[in-house]
């Protein structure tokens, strides 16, 4: 406690606590700015108060890896029951079965991860007890009831060969579901307080189709037959620009709680997801281009998995990136009250 | 509690007029008829004059003790005499401290008596227009004893020491009510939010939609946990445990617009006195969540209590979000159906 002695000599050593200034803790406080690496603040430097630097609002309890995990199978099996149907209707059975068997595993997991991260697991099924659309998260719940059994049959039907019309049926339903079931969980995200979250909330929804769609064309390039891969390979393309296109847009509209996308670890993640999916999407066109000029089966099915490989590991680290960069935004206090701040400001003219 | 399964499952079962019942954003008249209770009692709240609060936590014990709230762990911050930290799933009652270099308005902050008879001035307080009966008109400007200098002739400044009980908003457009995707969290016959522990699943959504970072999860638990403005006690007719233990009435419990009423006169009664910070939160049904169920009057801007300036209900913008995920998701089936065109040769 003291740094100070008695001694023979007298008192030796400071007494803490005399200087102390009251308030040092509270009342206005400067923000400090990491370093940027030379780019420009978005906003000019913020002055605000808090409460002994403490968030205003509560972070997200769940686990990254079941939730961010969630988001990245969930868009990956919704765009690859589109590849499935796509697949079965242009006679593209090898196409179908990948995307097929990833919709369903993909879901199948997700659903596992989302169980998992429930507080009472063993209550997960409350989520069906009401129809609520104020809660994504319950017309997420349904959707996602209606939409995995259905890619299971669809994918259970083309390996066995049995009830093929059935399988058909599921997955051209599955189809339908699977774009609401990529994007809805931009939505999920979006409807909370977390600033940089909400504030996203108008191309988010964008982001993630893109993300979706490079994800299941990265699975039916790396594990479909390359003769079959033509639409994957034009899917990664307008889903790596989409993405990457909504993104931008996305932090420059946002303002000041774009920032936690551009630091630390979600910075470092959203920044491999661009170059992984950039470069998958690169890939995967020359291999369109090669394919179309006929010497595409001469190259063997490296080029294609290495391409897949990457707009996978993309799609999934842009939604680890979206998940940390929110937390992060959620517990500094800054991005809760200087946009409120501002805002209030702007209204009293 | 019937009452809550038919808040929850409005949206689906609901005529065509109450669909979109919990969405609407701005003021509503009676929140609980809007929930779907017949003939509800009057909304009632707290309004937590922080003014007079003296920092003696009784509100934070009596809350753990009638709602059995578990301990949240014993830890000294050096946040002033702030140990709890913060509202959470273990703490439903949270007295936050500030300690600032400023003084409140009209205080004699001299430590040297030499100048203003502090007694004077202080039995002047009492028969002066304005000190007991609040009447703004005829506040003065300035101090009521006007010769009281707000700094000490140094012009050093004295310490103010805030202290402000936070509580569950109760707000009257519910972020957490809204996004609970099981029904565990309703509407009262009072107007309160109330959590249902027995139907929460722990998925915590409740936990970022609250623009107060008010509902916390539970370790150990798994549930959500937050005020429940004693809806025991109020069911008996009895006030909540943290008002009935307040012992300078910094919690005033009661209908939510007597309270307002005792509100306005109360600022208008410290503005008199020169208390020129003196202002209401959350009192406002125009603002951002359609007022609060809970609200405050504060000494300095509320962030500097640890509260949001403007908060607004997330869902206001629910709409809007379902639309661009709508469209996201029709631009995604495009894009698919475009990789299957084929290229003309």
């Amino acid at each position: 406690m003291s740094e100070s002695d008695v001694t023979r000599g007298g008192l030796e050593g400071a007494r803490p606590g005399r200087e102390a200034v009251t308030g040092a803790h509270a009342g206005r406080r400067r923000r400090r700015r990491r370093d940027r690496r030379g780019e420009q603040p978005v906003v000019p430097e913020a002055h605000f108060s808090s409460y002994y630097g403490r968030p205003v609002l509560k972070a997200p309890p769940w686990r990254a890896l079941d939730i961010a995990g969630y988001l990245f199978l969930g868009g990956l099996a919704g765009a690859s029951s589109l590849l499935a149907a796509g697949g079965q209707v242009t006679g593209r059975p090898g196409l179908a079965r990948v995307a097929k068997l990833g919709a369903a595993g993909a879901i199948t997991v997700s659903l596992g991860a989302l169980v998992h991260d429930l507080g009472r697991p063993a209550r997960f099924v409350n989520m069906l007890r009401v129809v609520k659309p104020t809660s994504p998260m319950n017309i997420g719940s349904w959707l996602l009831a209606g939409y995995a059994p259905l890619t299971v049959a669809a994918a259970a039907a083309d390996v066995t060969g049995r009830l093929r019309v059935m399988g058909a049926g599921a997955t051209a339903v599955a189809a339908v579901l699977g774009p609401a079931v990529t994007t809805y969980t931009a939505v999920l995200l979006s409807d909370t307080a977390v600033p940089s979250w909400h504030e996203g909330y108008r191309e988010l929804p964008f982001v993630f189709a893109g993300s979706g769609a490079a994800a299941a064309a990265g699975l039916a390039l790396a594990c479909a037959p390359p003769a079959q891969t033509e639409p994957a390979r034009r899917m990664a393309v307008l889903g790596a620009v989409t993405e990457l296109g909504a993104f931008r847009l996305m932090k420059r509209r946002m303002g000041l709680v774009a920032e936690p996308f551009e630091q630390g670890r979600p910075h470092r993640l959203l920044r491999g997801a661009e170059l992984l999916t950039t470069a998958g999407a690169a890939l995967a066109a020359c291999a369109d281009a090669v394919g179309r000029a006929g010497v595409g089966r001469r190259l063997g099915r490296v080029p294609a998995a290495v391409a897949g490989a990457a707009l996978l590991t993309g799609s999934a680290a842009l939604r680890f990136g979206v998940f940390h960069a929110g937390v992060a935004s959620a517990q500094d206090p800054a991005y809760t009250v200087v946009p409120q701040r501002e805002r209030l400001r702007a209204r009293s003219g | 509690m019937n009452d809550g399964e038919r808040t929850a499952a409005g949206p689906a079962g609901g005529a065509p007029p109450d669909t979109h019942r919990s969405l609407p954003h701005g003021p509503r008249a009676d929140v609980a008829r809007a929930a779907g209770h017949r003939d509800p009692p009057p909304r009632m709240g707290f309004f937590t004059d922080t003014s007079v609060c003296i920092g003696c936590k009784a509100c934070e014990v009596a809350c753990k003790e009638w709602n059995g709230v578990p301990e949240h762990g014993l830890e000294l911050t050096g946040m002033s005499y702030d140990n709890t930290q913060g509202l959470g799933a273990n703490s439903w009652r949270h007295v936050a401290f500030v300690e600032q270099r400023k003084p409140l308005g009209g205080q004699e902050p001299g430590v040297a008596h030499a100048g203003p008879d502090v007694f004077k001035a202080a039995r002047a307080l009492g028969t002066s227009p304005g000190a007991g009966t609040p009447a703004p008109e005829t506040a003065p400007a300035g101090a009521p004893a006007g010769e009281i200098p707000p700094v000490a002739p140094g012009g050093r400044t004295e310490l103010r020491w805030l202290m402000s009980s936070d509580v569950c908003k109760h707000c009257t457009q519910a972020a957490c009510l809204d996004v609970c995707p099981t029904g565990a969290l309703f509407r009262t016959e009072f107007g309160t939010v109330v959590l249902q522990e027995d139907v929460c699943n722990g998925c915590g959504y409740c936990v970022p939609a609250c623009p107060y970072g008010v509902v916390g999860r539970r370790e150990g638990d798994g549930r959500a946990w937050k005020c429940t403005l004693c809806y025991d006690r109020l069911g008996a007719g009895l006030e909540p445990a943290c008002a009935k233990a307040c012992p300078t009435d910094s919690i005033q419990f009661g209908p939510l617009e007597e309270l307002r009423e005792r509100a306005a006169a109360r600022v208008a009664q410290l503005h008199a006195a020169g208390v020129r910070d003196a202002r209401l939160y959350g009192e406002s049904p125009e603002d951002g969540v359609g007022g609060d169920g809970a609200f405050f009057l504060l000494l300095d801007e509320p962030e500097v209590y640890g509260l949001p300036p403007d908060p607004v209900v997330t869902t206001r913008d629910l709409p809007a979000m379902w639309k661009q995920a709508a469209l996201a998701a029709v631009s995604l089936a495009a894009l698919g159906v475009a990789g299957f065109v084929r290229r003309p040769r």
